[in-house]
């Protein structure tokens, strides 16, 4: 898998940053629509519980950005991997400007990130020794967040959200699968990977 | 009189054991799976992350995990975790808690029942 995605960094390289700013503008463009849709005022109580599903998503992206620049910064990753994290985390940025954007046309408050002390510890980084253990980290983050936002979509107050959270977790299983595939692990048998 | 109370309490308990019976029966060791694949992007069992750290959640007061700071809501919320609770509120959690800032539903009773089962075991 590695060889096969390093054959196409260049391409990746050259698209990610200008592709994922169409799509956080594409999602953000929604978000006044996605309020008057649902018939609720922004700020307004209607649009709380949905506030704070959106936050904690947010929250997970913060962590996945800071994760993923831990494992940059350690010098554990090798390249094509480290390509391939750093792609990773830009396009969790363009969640975080996504979720942000929303957030905020919805009239809530955007969750700022932890301090690096806090994810240091939270995330278990001192036991973090190879490359395969940045990966393994990796991999978890992104199953577990694939299935977080397939499990936040009922509670959502509109199908616009949910449909939002649909493209982000798509994002999230993409990385699973490509994560799983660098270990050299297989991919499940059974279908319903995730959710 | 104490015909009646006596055959109501006969009533009341034929209802409660029908119930455990037909409740599924958790798996602590599928549960610590399903628990890493769906609850471990926002909790760890020992530290307070986008979500409060759950080991002794089963039997705790809800809303009194130590350093993690919860919503009104969940603060105010007058439960005490066990697997009535728990498998009410992994349903719908906004249902049960309003205002809890957690939306993610776990819809499967067996996924429920094992995750519980999971945390009630890592919280002995």
């Amino acid at each position: 898998m590695i060889e096969h995605y390093s054959s196409r960094r260049g391409l990746l390289r050259a698209t990610g940053t200008a592709a994922l700013s169409a799509v956080a503008i594409g999602i953000l463009g929604d978000a006044p629509a996605l309020a008057r849709a649902a018939g609720k005022e922004p700020g307004g109580a209607a649009n709380a519980g949905d506030i704070d599903i959106l936050n904690v998503a947010l929250g997970l992206e913060h962590e996945a950005i800071e994760a993923y620049q831990i494992g940059a910064e350690s010098g554990l990753l090798q390249k094509p991997v480290l390509d391939l994290a750093l792609l990773f985390q830009g396009q969790h940025k363009g969640h975080r400007d996504a979720l942000a954007g929303t957030i905020g046309q919805l009239g809530g408050k955007a969750v700022q990130p932890k301090s690096r002390a806090d994810y240091m510890a939270s995330l278990n980084i001192a036991a973090i020794k190879t490359q395969a253990d940045i990966l393994r980290l990796a991999q978890a983050h992104e199953l577990g967040a694939a299935n977080a936002y397939i499990g936040v979509m009922p509670s959502l107050g509109g199908k616009e959200l949910a449909q939002v959270c649909a493209k982000i977790a798509a994002d999230e299983a993409a990385h699973w699968s490509l994560l799983t595939s660098a270990l050299g692990e297989a991919l499940p048998q059974p279908a319903f990977m995730f959710g | 009189m104490r015909w009646a109370l006596e055959t109501a309490a006969a009533a009341w308990l034929a209802v409660a054991a029908t119930a455990m019976a037909m409740a599924p029966s958790g798996d602590p060791a599928r549960g610590a799976k399903l628990y890493a694949a769906n609850c471990g992007s926002c909790h760890s069992l020992d530290a307070n992350r986008v979500g409060p750290a759950h080991r002794g959640v089963y039997g705790r007061k809800a809303g009194t995990a130590r350093g993690y700071a919860y919503s009104p809501g969940m603060r105010g919320a007058r439960i005490v975790w066990n697997e009535a609770t728990l498998d009410r509120f992994l349903q719908n959690p906004q249902a049960m808690v309003p205002g809890t800032r957690m939306g993610f539903r776990l819809t499967d009773p067996a996924r429920r029942a094992d995750v519980i089962a999971y945390l009630r075991q890592q919280s002995r």
